[in-house]
């Protein structure tokens, strides 16, 4: 088997636009290599959704090709690959695409069982890690945006909500180290991308989360000392510099 | 091993009628309690503290939450009859995008369709019909979404139709007259028991609606 790790760089066409600006190359590892697979993700480096499948697709050892996107002017690839939404991530397993990151980690987890595997084999140990996976894009995603896009009594308003669903999710976790027990698991995937704005949300909100969520910030820590997770995902302080200029994009000072 | 299965729902909910329908394919018997959405039960708040919404299923016990994810289950422990999800995964994937594309789409733009009028509401009915049509590229020739039988997207799909009829009224508009072969499948799916027992009339749908614009103010 190979292990092979390189960086790859993305040529953009050269039209000026902030979303360009803000691209970064991207780190691609391979893994095991397989007969006869072709993988690909049409992606984002910043995207949460796209970050949960790297991760998925790393925990696999699946050798996969990342193509980042433009998510101003949309490439002819992801239109055709999804035309419904026009949306990353999109996984396209032997020329076929797969969308929306939880359907994206269902399959990639039926496609390859035996290694870490994501969903457990209760049925209703799997329902809870849908329900929380679910509550995870919803809540969570939604919140945590309206942190940096918004201010005063809204910010705090939604501040307030946010801590409130994080310690909900606290309280899954519970004395486990990962949500997935002892290993990492649907839950741990479908969270880590969105805890890694955690600082940027901290910056801008001027709270902690840390304060009053000690477990979840240490469940954090501990998912990003494995190399599928910190390989796969974008650093923080890169992050809220990105959300530093959407500020900017968007128009929203204090 | 003696099952009990509990659903706590509400009589008109789309997403009540999903787990209804999958429930009677599989042919498991189920107490069902009707929640009172403006005075909920303790029990509801116990088994679904976190969105405290209906539908619950409460499977021995153990409360199973979102639509999507109980008729998932309920396919899963009850998988020798009636399967509602393919076993290719590249086909599972394909059921679980659509049924999601329903969720995305079905409720907030039908709701939009009865709460708004003027351009909002013209937006909305434009939006659904279009939302039908893609739905209707996915039907196909088949029979069914799911093929020779009812599959995980008819039963995402299929509860939103006891709706259409307050949606016509209020938007003024047909939708037989834009997705006739969809309504060719309602049809279909309107033989089976296990839909037509599911549904509520239609006419009790729009009464509802017209309740709830004047508490709303519309």
């Amino acid at each position: 088997m190979e292990h092979w790790v390189f960086r790859h760089e993305i040529t953009y066409k050269d039209k000026p636009n902030v979303w360009l600006q803000l691209l970064n190359p991207v780190l691609i590892f391979g893994g095991v290599r397989m007969a006869n697979e072709e993988v690909v993700l049409l992606s984002f480096w910043a995207c949460t959704f796209a970050g949960k499948v790297r991760v998925a697709l790393a925990e696999k050892g699946i050798e996969y090709k990342s193509m980042e996107q433009d998510m101003v002017t949309k490439g002819d690839l992801l239109l055709k690959m999804n035309p419904v939404h026009k949306k990353i991530p999109v996984l396209i397993h032997n020329g076929k695409p797969i969308c929306e990151s939880q359907i994206i980690l269902q399959y990639i987890d039926e496609i390859w069982p035996h290694k870490s595997p994501l969903l457990p084999l209760d049925p209703h140990q799997r329902a809870v890690a849908r329900f929380w996976a679910d509550f995870i894009d919803t809540k969570i995603c939604e919140l945590g945006k309206k942190i940096w896009k918004t201010k005063g009594e809204e910010k705090e308003a939604t501040k307030k909500e946010f801590m409130e669903s994080l310690k909900l999710l606290e309280g899954e976790l519970g004395d486990k180290p990962y949500f997935g027990g002892e290993n990492l698991g649907y839950v741990d995937v479908s969270l880590l991308p969105f805890s890694c704005w955690f600082y940027a949300q901290e910056k801008v909100g001027d709270f902690s989360i840390e304060t009053d969520c000690p477990k979840l910030i240490a469940w954090h820590t501990r998912c990003m000392e494995k190399d599928s997770v910190s390989r796969s995902l974008p650093d923080q302080q890169k992050i809220y510099r990105f959300v530093l200029d959407l500020r900017k994009l968007f128009g929203v000072e204090e | 091993m003696a099952e009990e299965v509990v659903l706590l729902d509400f009589w008109a909910s789309p997403f009540g009628i999903r787990v209804r329908i999958a429930l009677a394919e599989k042919g498991i018997k189920y107490e069902y309690k009707e929640e009172d959405l403006r005075n909920k039960s303790a029990l509801l708040l116990q088994m679904n503290p976190v969105h405290k919404k209906i539908p619950v299923l409460i499977h021995n016990g153990k409360p199973i939450c979102e639509s999507n994810v109980q008729v998932q289950y309920i396919d899963e422990v009850w998988h020798d009859t009636a399967p509602l999800l393919p076993s290719d995964p590249y086909q599972k994937a394909n059921a679980r995008f659509w049924a999601d594309f329903v969720d995305k789409k079905m409720y907030e733009l039908g709701s939009k369709i009865w709460r708004t009028k003027g351009e909002e509401q013209a937006t909305a009915k434009k939006g659904f019909i279009e939302s039908l049509k893609l739905l209707e590229g996915e039907l196909g020739d088949k029979t069914y979404f799911g093929g020779e039988n009812l599959g995980y997207v008819d039963i995402a799909l299929v509860p939103f139709y006891c709706w259409f009829y307050a949606y016509e009224k209020c938007g003024e508009f047909s939708i037989e007259a834009e997705c006739p072969r969809l309504m060719a499948w309602v049809k279909r799916c309107m033989q089976k028991e296990s839909v037509a027992n599911s549904l509520p009339e239609q006419e009790k749908v729009y009464e509802l609606v017209l309740r709830a614009k004047k508490i709303l103010g519309i």
